[in-house]
């Protein structure tokens, strides 16, 4: 492989997240490499996506410390989090449903955009000049998720393979440093799967994008994945490269082996 | 060919993005503004000027200051008269007590107060959501007529709270008649009207829609709910403080608290449920069709049904109107005119050859 795995970006450690009386991860730690491709596998409810809630900020443990780049990171809100290059998808998606697609991705660009309401609203200038600058980088978006042709439709008119493309693209005009996919292949036919498959692929490779990926399609996962953690019921039960982890008594038995 | 964007290609991102991207649609609203800024204020007659035009316009700005926080931010608001009262009375007081203070900067003060009572009312907002946060925006209604009413200071110790609203000078010329009233008011409002549509189509509005339509997905691309909000409150209310001093300066002159009572602020609601949710264009249709409604259906009532149904039934009648129309927007279009008016010009955009 070309690109190289770098040091630890983000270190969760013994983290433990409660809802009431559902414990939602019990005492879990792992890291994520710079550049490289994470998978987060595991049967439904076994705390997957609540596993990226944390890592963005959505939720906070109740236990348990996150480094990122090395330093201790304090509770933070999402905002913060996408502030230091986090940005994510959702298992659900969640597009901005009255606006169009090209909106929905010029969205992703916001924390670029300096420009305050006052020059917005004179839109001469600096503002006018911001606009099309990032415009620009969200056409380069467009092209290479090939959903030129959509670009002016308003997201709720999508197929549901589509909404999950462009979701993809809002999360990339940020230029994110750190990517969460949360099941992006998720009720997508055979081809839909392939082209995501290779869009996470050309992400990571062409700009270096570490992700962090949730997916249920066994076969995807160990293709494409440098490393593999998978949970169940909250509790982390395997740790590694895809072969070793396959070859898992305990994940055989807890996930592999079972029909989830 | 009369409505065709066909061959015209647009060569530049700068070109896409502008308001009217087809020069039809350009063409079209230059001739509006013809007609409005220049026709209207030459050939209408007093009463199409007081009674009519000035008053849609005003009720536009404030239809877009709602739409601004409801429509846009999706931040449901019962308050809107009271901010309306806000500026009103805030630019009586600057002018009665600030020597030489110009009417345009007065305008500007009433809107900023607006917008910090506004600011203020929308704190609520980071909390709560929906149906609890209109009823804390029918809470601002009710306090801040109450308080312009229990003290004097806000009406210069006039009775009941009844003010009269000065004389509107600008450079030396006092704006007398209907007709320079009009003009003011049109250029105010379009002006206006043109900064709504930049702030709505750029990362301002953007903002708003995303946290409008799933706030924990702005949250996570960047946006700050807090702020966001709050600025749509600010904005929104600034546009209605505005629409309240105009609407007692160039509109009807003598304004008391109570006349911004709740009844306006539903009124402007649904001027822009009718008009169009999330539509600067829909807030003109909707305060021109809701000024319009009433005085069509006083005309026409008798006109079919003859007097002898008496004044009861046609202002009942005109309620019962209301209602249907209400109905009928919410659940068929709730877009409103604006997405009506879209739906038309797509099905031109096609014709004669739907396929
Ligand atoms: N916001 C929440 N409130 C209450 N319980 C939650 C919430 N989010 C997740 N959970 C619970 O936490 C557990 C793990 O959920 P989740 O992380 O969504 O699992 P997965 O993504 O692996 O399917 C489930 O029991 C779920 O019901
Ligand atoms: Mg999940």
């Amino acid at each position: 492989m070309a690109r190289q795995i770098g040091d630890v970006i983000v270190d969760l450690q013994n983290i433990s997240l409660r809802f009431g009386g559902v414990k939602a991860l019990t005492d879990i730690s792992f890291n994520v490499k710079e550049h490289e491709i994470r998978s987060i596998i595991g049967p439904n409810g076994a705390g997957k996506s609540s596993m990226l809630n944390v890592i963005n900020g959505v939720y906070h443990p109740q236990e348990g410390q996150i480094f990122f780049k090395g330093a201790l990171r304090p509770k933070m809100e999402p905002h913060e989090a996408a502030e230091q290059g986090i940005a994510r998808t959702f298992q659900n998606i969640a597009l901005f449903k009255g606006m169009t697609v090209l909106d929905n991705i010029m969205t992703g660009r916001n924390l670029k955009m300096k420009c305050n309401f006052l020059q917005h609203a004179l839109y001469w200038g600096a503002a006018q000049k911001e606009e099309i600058a990032h415009r620009i980088k969200v056409e380069e978006v467009i092209e290479f998720l090939e959903i030129q042709d959509i670009r002016k439709t308003p997201v709720g008119r999508l197929p549901y393979g589509l909404q999950k493309r462009v979701e993809l693209a809002r999360a990339l005009a940020a230029e994110p440093h750190i990517l969460l996919l949360d099941e992006p292949m998720a009720g997508m036919n055979v081809e839909e799967k392939q082209d995501m498959c290779r869009f996470v692929l050309d992400v990571n490779d062409h700009y270096g994008t570490t992700i962090v990926l949730i997916e249920h399609d066994m076969g995807v996962v160990m293709d494409i994945s440098d490393r593999v953690v998978v949970l169940d019921y909250g509790k982390k039960i395997g740790d590694g490269v895809p072969e070793d982890v396959k070859n898992n008594p305990e994940v055989i038995k807890a996930y592999l082996g079972t029909s989830h | 060919m009369l409505y065709r964007e066909a061959g015209q290609f647009k060569a530049t991102y700068a070109e896409d993005s502008q308001i009217f991207p087809i020069r039809q649609d350009k063409i079209g609203f230059w001739l509006l503004m013809l007609v409005f800024g220049a026709a209207v204020p030459l050939l209408a007659n007093e009463y199409w000027l007081k009674a009519i035009l000035i008053p849609v316009l005003i009720f536009s700005l404030a239809a877009i200051g709602l739409n601004i926080l409801t429509g846009y931010a999706g931040q449901l608001s019962l308050g809107s008269a009271a901010f309306m009262a806000v500026g009103a009375f805030a630019a009586y007081n600057f002018i009665l007590r600030i020597e030489g203070m110009p009417f345009l900067v007065a305008l500007v003060l009433a809107g900023l107060t607006a917008a910090l009572v506004g600011i203020l009312f929308g704190l609520p907002s980071l909390r709560i959501k929906g149906f609890y946060l209109a009823v804390a925006t029918l809470a601002a209604q009710f306090f801040i007529v109450w308080a312009l009413v229990k003290f004097p200071w806000f009406s210069n110790n006039s009775s009941s709270g009844v003010v009269t609203a000065q004389d509107v000078t600008i450079l030396g010329y006092t704006f007398a008649t209907p007709e320079a009233k009009y003009v003011l008011t049109f250029l105010i409002v379009a002006f206006m009207a043109l900064l709504a549509k930049n702030m709505v189509r750029s990362s301002t509005g953007r903002a708003w829609m995303a946290v409008r339509d799933m706030d924990v997905a702005a949250q996570v691309i960047g946006f700050r709910l807090m702020r966001t909000k709050l600025l749509a409150f600010a904005v929104s209310s600034f546009y209605c403080g505005v629409a309240g001093a105009l609407y007692a300066y160039t509109y009807i002159g003598t304004v008391e608290p109570e006349g911004f009572n709740l009844d306006l602020s539903f009124k402007i609601l649904f001027m822009i449920i009718i008009g169009g949710v999330g539509s600067i264009m829909g807030s003109f249709l909707g305060a021109a069709f809701i000024v319009l409604l009433p005085i069509f259906l006083d005309n026409l009532v008798p006109a079919i049904f003859g007097d002898s149904l008496g004044a009861g039934f046609v202002s009942n009648f005109q309620l019962i109107v209301f209602g249907g129309l209400i109905i009928f927007f919410l659940i068929v279009e709730p877009h409103g005119l604006a997405r009506l008016w879209q739906i038309a010009k797509e099905k031109l955009r096609l014709w004669p050859f739907p396929h």
